[in-house]
């Protein structure tokens, strides 16, 4: 399988766009389109040329067009900052050559005096060399990626349901926390990316604790009730997810380490080394929290606080002291899979917002407040979240995937209110 | 710093078609939240149902205009049908999930490419509201009586003058305001709003008394939702188009900021708070742009964008702000809160 | 619906002034003239059976008391018997009509009306306002009639009336306009019972009416509810105090693991050495020392592998 990518490291040099002879234009979109030949040495790259960009405005009137050039260079001005449409024509590729996914076009905005560099994910025609089953294989795959990474960010949410009752929408947030911490180590502050992860993880859990003390424990103190805390929960989030936007700007990031990896093939499938990095860690990370919860002391005091929180208290358990502990665990688990989310897509200051949503259709599905439905429910979210574009069947279009594990909520809502490993509450 | 502009945005802020969108959003969640309890956080799919049944009864399924209406209000009551099946029977935190849940799926739905021809995808839907100002009952040209304007160029009193359509827009969109206030006042003094008020204080109390609680909620969300999309046909019309990216979940939490700006459960607390918040959102919002204009906030800093996510952050450190330390609402009496947190 | 009309409650006269007189003390014992009648009632959560009742009967004007030691499954035979809680299996009957499966209101609509064990006061609604909404059949509780005054008006007058009557009689009428929610802890025990005589049920279901209440008030609230009986009303109640059960109940249901372990008058039960055994061999309610927390942990996990294995 070919494997062609827009290499970022060349775009800072990029010198030959189709209009690079004279002046720069103020606003454009641009790129370089690279066939890697599945190999990592730079001497097998072939550009690709002839291909037949265009782009329009978000509204669909077409701009300008261009022609990449035998470097595989491409630029197409725009008129201003804005919202743009980039379409790559699949049939001027050269044969053997399509766009991962059947992503050719491709919506972004442009910044004032900004020349946007956009990637096309180049790789085999999938449609004409790969079996159904193989597809089905390949979203699997990348569907347990997936679900994994909700599993690890709703496990901390469904902790902190269980141990307070608060549903609280600011975890996509301590989600994007992480993702962008890690960004500014990885890339801003050139560290190498293990520790960006760590000091990701550090101040995620850290954050979460300033909440925690500065918001939660003073709002349970004053007796504010669940339902405020609720609507308190949602304006953080809104604070928290502007302020993101306001600091890290507008448009997705990804870092410096591990992008373009080469994928190692098993069978049918492309896997590449980092997915496959994120996979075991998430596993042993949930393997440690179980541990905690089911073996050490602070993990049965956060079972029995959820379990009855006034008999925990009165049996002489820190009700506080486990509660922040949930925070910390919690901020901890959202900020590493905010990292592992975005080393895989991109980082962006809503991700986490969209990533809540999913949370709650897993956490739902397996049940509100018991960890290990949280768990299951998540997993099995992402992973009908990719398998529900697989493209025979009714599938779903790429675009609204998410849509349909929101309805998959809605239908487990009206069958099974209790969710997969949920039990039915006590009135009275 | 041009103060007169600063305070004539402010103004006509308070009386603006924003103003009425969001006075009928937040009646609406007032219904819900104030009165009933139930934590409706995708108001804004309510708004877009009006909205787009407008845009689309007229443009896709080629409707009178009028029809049109009532399709986005039918199509409000069927999404509170189908959000509150499953949900009201459960904790409200449930109908809190699946409602912020649902405000992105017809967002995502709305602006998805696959069904571009019926929605108009990303771009939306223009000119459907045509028969609206048709009847507008304004002439124009007219007299000025000092500062009262009466047709000539536009309608009102001093920095209050609007233009001929918008004064219509206005005219009927308080007139909704008033009506469905007055609807929720009649409700809420009924036997009926008694029910509502009793299952946001206790639900399983008023099922020991014999009440069908959850047909009780489920009433209170299609009216709630009804006014909402009331709201969303306003806007609409106003705009003379449906975008929509303009109804994101965001839209929802502006609202519950104003109702409890305003104060809940009170009939005047979403009127008031929407009033004052888009006052004080233009006012803020026109004093930073000024201050950037007049360089007493380097530009390179404050660009325009960066007012508009200021803004968004104001609003959501207001609604943290209002919730923790007037939950009351500006004009509230703290007796009555201290007391729902004690019992 | 309307239910404490004294002709028609009372039954027999013979069994009014000794129904239970005769009767073996064995469980599930028939009764001459039960109101309640439940069989084979049956609800688990996760491998813990909470509630295994297989028969238990309830005479008719009278008032019984239902104790047991902590977790024998009290509240949630009361859950279930008024339709807060779904059982597994079984059926019940209240004058004759079939209750299993019921929702709670319809229930509370047939005559049988229940407090809690934590009072459910409506907070941020006046006390009046509080007893009016336990009047039944209002015309202005339907959204399009509600809309207009003139049409639920009169009716609601009356109710008013009613509500006033009942104030006076739970000396709570100088409350008339305070929220609810600024009443003592014993001022909303009285609030909840008066509330649900407003439903006019034929049988009262009380989840320990004592709990938490000044003793100074607990005198009054045995009298009140004493006075149901006189009105010709059922009384179920769920006690942990033995003084007070001797003082007001005429029949003692004792339950423990679920099951209904011992029936008799308040005297027999005392000495029963079954009854003994259960409330011996439980945990008494005493918070515990900061030692002992390792302990309940151990019993905390013990129960959670328990439902999660369930």
């Amino acid at each position: 399988m070919l494997l062609a990518l827009l290499a970022l490291d060349l775009a800072g040099a990029a010198p030959a766009g189709a209009q690079a002879e004279g002046e720069e234009p103020a606003h454009s979109v641009r790129g370089i389109l690279i066939d890697k030949k599945q190999t990592r040495e730079r001497t097998d790259d072939v550009p690709v040329e002839g291909a037949e960009i265009t782009v329009s405005t978000a509204g669909g009137e077409e701009i300008g067009t261009a022609t990449s050039d035998a470097e595989g260079a491409w630029e197409v001005e725009v008129p201003g900052p804005g919202r743009y449409t980039v379409e790559l024509d699949p049939d001027s590729l050269p044969d053997g050559v399509g766009v991962a996914g059947d992503r050719n076009e491709l919506e972004l905005d442009v910044n004032p005096n900004q020349r946007r560099l956009i990637q096309f994910d180049l790789g085999a025609r999938t449609r004409d060399v790969t079996t159904t089953f193989d597809r089905f294989l390949q979203l699997g795959f990348t569907g347990i990626r997936f679900g994994l990474i909700i599993a690890i960010t709703a496990v901390g949410l469904s902790l902190i349901f269980g141990t307070t009752g608060l549903t609280n929408f600011a975890h996509g947030e301590m989600v994007t926390f992480g993702g962008i911490m890690a960004w500014y180590a990885n890339v801003d502050w050139g560290l190498h990316f293990i520790p960006s992860v760590l000091i990701a993880v550090a101040a995620g859990a850290g954050g979460a604790a300033a909440m925690e003390i500065g918001v939660w424990r003073k709002l349970r103190r004053r007796g504010v009730s669940l339902l405020a805390m609720m609507v308190v929960s949602i304006g953080l989030s809104i604070v928290l997810r502007y302020g993101f936007q306001l600091i890290f700007g507008a448009s997705p990031r990804v870092y410096a380490a591990y992008q373009g990896q080469d994928p190692i093939e098993a069978g049918p499938v492309n896997i590449a080394p980092r997915d496959l990095w994120s996979i075991g860690l998430i596993i042993v990370v949930l393997l440690a929290v179980a541990f905690v919860l089911q073996r050490t002391k602070i993990g049965k005091a956060m079972r029995a606080v959820s379990d009855n929180r006034d008999l925990a208290a009165s049996s002489g358990i820190d009700v506080d002291r486990v509660i922040l502990f949930v925070w910390v665990l919690g901020g901890g688990l959202a900020a590493l899979g905010g990292v592992l989310f975005a080393l895989n897509e991109r980082i962006s200051f809503n991700s986490g917002f969209g990533l809540l949503l999913l949370m709650f259709a897993g956490i739902t599905l397996g049940g509100l407040g018991t960890a290990y439905g949280a768990l299951v429910g998540s997993f099995i979210i992402g992973l009908f979240i990719q398998i529900s574009t697989l493209d025979p069947f009714p599938a779903v279009p790429p675009n609204l995937k998410n849509v349909g594990a929101l309805v998959v909520l809605i239908l487990v809502l009206l069958v099974r209110p209790q969710g997969i490993l949920g039990r039915a509450e006590r009135v009275g | 710093m041009d103060w007169e502009l600063i305070l004539e945005n402010g103004g006509k802020a308070l009386v603006g078609t924003d103003a009425v969108v969001f006075a009928l959003a937040a009646i609406g969640l007032n219904v819900h939240f104030g009165y009933t309890g139930l934590v409706n956080f995708g108001q804004v799919a309510f708004l877009a149902m009006g909205a787009y049944g407008v845009a689309m009864g007229v443009i896709t399924f080629g409707l009178s205009f009028w029809l049109a209406v009532f399709l986005g209000l039918f199509a409000a009551v069927i999404l509170a049908v189908l959000l509150g099946l499953p949900t009201l029977r459960l904790r409200s935190d449930y109908l809190a999930i699946v409602t912020i849940a649902a405000g992105e799926i017809v967002r995502l739905v709305l602006r998805s490419a696959s069904l571009r021809s019926s929605t108009g995808g990303s771009d939306g839907l223009q000119a459907f509201a045509d028969p609206f100002f048709d009847i507008n009952p304004l002439p124009t040209g007219g007299t000025a009586l000092g500062p009262i304007h009466l047709g000539d160029g536009g309608y009102g009193f001093w920095i209050w003058t609007f233009g001929p359509n918008t004064t219509w827009v206005l005219i009927v969109g308080w007139g909704l305001v008033g009506l469905t206030s007055l609807m929720v006042w009649a409700l809420m003094r009924s036997p009926w709003g008694r029910v509502v008020k009793s299952i946001r204080e206790d639900e399983d109390a008023v099922r020991s008394l014999g009440k069908n609680v959850n047909w009780y909620k489920m009433q209170s969300l299609i009216l709630g939702g009804v006014i909402g999309a009331l709201g969303g046909v306003i806007f609409a019309i106003s705009r003379q188009s449906v975008q929509p990216d303009n109804y994101s979940t965001a839209l929802t939490f502006f609202a519950y900021t104003a109702l409890i700006l305003g104060g809940t459960a009170r009939i005047f607390g979403p009127i008031v708070g929407s009033m004052l918040f888009w006052s004080l959102l233009s006012f803020t919002d026109v004093t930073l742009r000024q201050a950037v204009v007049n360089d007493k906030i380097p530009g390179d800093f404050l660009t325009g964008t960066r007012v508009g996510i200021i803004r968004f952050m104001l609003v959501g450190a207001g609604l943290v702000l209002l919730m923790v330390f007037r939950p009351q609402g500006i004009f509230g009496d703290k007796k009555e809160v201290a007391i729902g947190e004690r019992g | 619906m309307s239910g404490a009309d004294l002709s028609k409650t009372s039954g027999p006269s013979l069994a009014k002034a000794a129904p239970h007189e005769g009767l073996e003390r064995v469980p599930g014992v028939p009764k001459p003239d039960p109101i309640l009648v439940a069989d084979s009632v049956r609800r688990t959560f996760g491998g813990l059976t909470a509630v295994d009742v297989d028969h238990v009967e309830i005479q008719r004007g009278t008032i019984t008391a239902l104790i047991g030691p902590n977790g024998a499954g009290k509240t949630t035979f009361f859950n279930l018997l008024t339709g807060f809680d779904k059982p597994d299996s079984g059926r019940w009957t209240f004058d004759g009509q079939d209750l299993a499966g019921l929702a709670a209101h319809k229930v509370a609509r047939r005559g049988m009306v229940r407090t809690f064990q934590l009072t459910k006061s409506l907070a941020r609604l006046s006390v009046i306002e509080n007893l009016k909404l336990g009047g039944t059949g209002q015309r202005g509780e339907n959204f399009f009639r509600g809309l207009f005054k003139p049409i639920w008006g009169a009716q609601e007058a009356e109710i008013e009336a009613r509500a006033d009557e009942l104030l006076v009689r739970f000396k709570l009428d100088h409350m008339r306009d305070e929220f609810a929610g600024s009443l003592s802890g014993g001022q909303r025990k009285l609030l909840e019972m008066a509330r649900a005589l407003m439903v006019q049920p034929q049988m009262v279901m009380l989840d320990e009416p004592m709990a938490g209440v000044n003793p100074a008030l607990t005198q009054s609230l045995l009298g009140h509810v004493k006075s149901l009986r006189e009105d010709g009303m059922t009384v179920l109640f769920v006690e942990h105090d033995m003084d007070v059960v001797h003082d007001i109940s005429d029949w003692v249901v004792v339950m423990g693991e679920g099951r209904v372990i011992a029936e008799g008058t308040p005297r027999d039960i005392s000495a029963d050495p079954a009854v003994i055994d259960a409330y011996l061999g439980s945990h008494h309610d005493a918070p515990l020392s900061a030692e002992e927390e390792e302990q309940v942990l151990a019993e905390v996990e013990e129960a959670i592998a328990g439902e999660e294995a369930g």
